[in-house]
């Protein structure tokens, strides 16, 4: 995958933009040295990337997150720390936008100075199995009202439907088609399909741009 | 086999109260419940149903009386600190027998408290949302496929009790995803001959209403309702038995302490500890017939809650104190774990916590 500066991942809340986000920024970490990752969900305080700190830490990226995040503070708050997503250019940096429309309107701030620069992708995360993203027409409703209140456009599309824990190969397989109808419908690409990393090995070969996520938590 | 979609709890609810024939949905936000009015938000427009952000709890449980009184299956969601505020409210709907659905995702408290889950609400739920002699039909789901299932039967039971059901889940219980079928067959809702709808001339007008000034009136329609809830307990108790046939130690959880509960007793089996689970779905009526069981076989029980201990005190109720009972809680947001209730499970086998 071949990627630019700055890669924002924006979606429908629970399509699983975080959990991407937290994978994404961690293969990024292998091939370059200033990559951080960004969390700038301001509505639902209750999954944040902060949940993964060590081990982004542990693998030198870098958290921007609202200081009040993951706390019980309920404060839809952005960190001052999050222009220098665009200030510093030598940053590989990962933006994890919150869910929806309400969500996409934090990016505001930042968003003249990305497209400025002009070395973004904007990516549309999908889920066929999440009932208010399930057909490619809804989707891409959301698609349109995320990039009115952003005011960026979307650059590609991520396929990351899955069933959670009971997500089969076959459930994967027969999202393609779905995938297919919005990028037929948006004229995006779908930049890469995500799968949970037990099914990596069976999907290998099968699906283009096939990219491995390593769960961030689950609860029994 | 039925289709099935990735859900949060909160969204299950929403989905199924629409199946269940649910069109007016009235509530303020407040986490970790808003995902309920935020998907109420999205479909209602598109389904010809009403979705209204009310100016407050206080207002929106109102409007819940309102259009209940016209016979239309309603509903309100909140969590703890919005549901004190619905209490009024609560009490009136009791006193007017109208049916309804009120949803809490439970958050720590007292006060604002925190964001995280809890189940701190129990006492308020079954025995004191409010004032007056009164009780609901409290349902508590411990997966997200149960927060769609008990949503629609609590509108079933609300309809058939002309009663308030609530699904007393938790923050956790509303923010977890897990795959889920919506498939129902929906039982069309019994006949309102109560109902507010316009008289056309051809009837004598129904009043809805809770005052009754002559306290021989306001005596009978009590001594009336209480008669149907000694029905209701005696018909409606739901619960899950989970490894109790042999067990010696007995377990009592509901919700996500449940699913804890569950992991722990699997690793004491494992131990070799007969232990079991009694899981209460309904809260009220508590389930009391599991417990004839655990009176004769345990020689302990440990009820496990997300709360200081109030489930508690119907579990020794329900075993007239014959059995110790202790307890193994988190409170404030924080949840049990399973090496907490494996602890408190062989303590208990070891003959009694030091």
């Amino acid at each position: 995958m071949n990627h630019k500066r700055i890669t924002l991942l924006c979606g429908h809340y629970g399509s699983g933009k975080t959990n991407i986000a937290v994978n994404l920024a961690l293969m990024l970490s292998r091939t370059n040295d200033n990559v951080a990752i960004a969390d700038l969900d301001i509505v639902n305080p209750y999954f944040r990337t902060k949940d993964s700190a060590e081990e982004l830490k542990a693998a030198g990226v870098r958290l921007i997150v609202s200081e009040y995040a993951s706390t019980n503070l309920d404060i839809p708050a952005l960190p001052a720390e999050m222009y220098s997503l665009t200030d510093d250019k030598s940053m590989t940096a990962v933006i994890d936008v919150g869910g929806d429309d309400r969500g996409a309107l934090a990016l505001g701030r930042i968003v003249p100075a990305i497209i400025e620069e002009n070395n973004y992708e904007m990516l549309l995360v999908v889920n066929k199995f999440r009932p208010l993203t399930k057909d490619a027409a809804s989707a891409v409703e959301v698609m349109k009202e995320i990039e009115t209140a952003s005011g960026i456009k979307f650059t590609g599309i991520v396929n990351n439907s899955n069933l959670g824990e009971e997500t089969t190969a076959a459930d994967v397989l027969g999202s393609l088609s779905y995938a297919e109808e919005i990028s037929d419908i948006t004229g995006l690409t779908v930049a890469f399909t995500s799968v949970k990393n037990s099914l990596y090995g069976e999907l290998k070969g099968k699906i283009d741009n096939l990219f491995p996520l390593t769960l961030q938590r689950k609860i029994k | 086999m039925a289709s099935k979609v990735l859900m949060k709890g909160n969204e299950a609810i929403a989905e199924a109260a629409i199946v269940a024939g649910c069109r007016h949905y009235f509530g303020y936000p407040i986490t970790p419940q808003t995902e309920v009015a935020a998907y109420m938000a999205k479909k209602m427009p598109k389904i010809g149903g009403c979705f209204l952000q009310a100016e407050s709890e206080i207002a929106a449980i109102n409007m819940v009386y309102g259009v209940s009184s016209t016979g239309h299956r309603v509903m309100t969601s909140s969590s703890s600190p919005g549901i004190s505020l619905k209490g009024e409210g609560l009490s009136y709907l009791a006193g007017a027998d109208l049916p309804a659905l009120v949803v809490n995702v439970q958050r720590g408290g007292p006060g604002l408290g925190g964001i995280q889950p809890s189940q701190s609400d129990y006492f308020q739920a079954t025995k004191g949302a409010a004032h007056g002699d009164f009780h609901m039909l409290v349902l508590a789901p411990a997966s997200v496929q149960e927060m769609a299932d008990l949503t629609v039967k609590g509108f079933d039971l609300a309809d058939k009790y002309r009663m308030t059901a609530m699904i007393l889940a938790d923050g956790t219980m509303g923010q977890m995803m897990e795959p889920v079928s919506l498939e129902y067959d929906i039982a069309p809702p019994p006949e309102k001959p109560w109902a507010t709808t316009g008289t056309n001339m051809q009837r004598e007008h129904n009043i809805v209403n809770s005052l009754y000034l002559a306290p021989e009136a306001l005596e009978r329609e009590n001594f009336k309702r209480y008669e149907r809830y000694k029905y209701i307990e005696e018909n409606e108790a739901m619960y899950e038995e989970y490894m109790t046939d042999d067990a010696e130690i007995f377990v009592v959880a509901f919700g996500i302490a449940a699913r804890v509960a569950k992991n722990a007793i699997n690793d004491a089996r494992n131990r070799g500890i007969k232990a079991g689970l009694i899981r209460p779905i309904t809260l009220w009526p508590f389930p009391k017939a599991p417990f004839v069981k655990a009176e004769s076989q345990a020689k302990a029980v440990i009820s496990v809650e997300l709360s200081m201990g109030q489930m508690i005190e119907d579990v020794k109720l329900a075993l007239d104190c014959k059995v110790p009972v202790t307890l193994c809680n988190r409170s404030g947001g924080m949840i049990p774990s399973p090496e907490q209730v494996l602890k408190a499970i062989v303590d208990a086998d070891n003959g009694g916590a030091k």
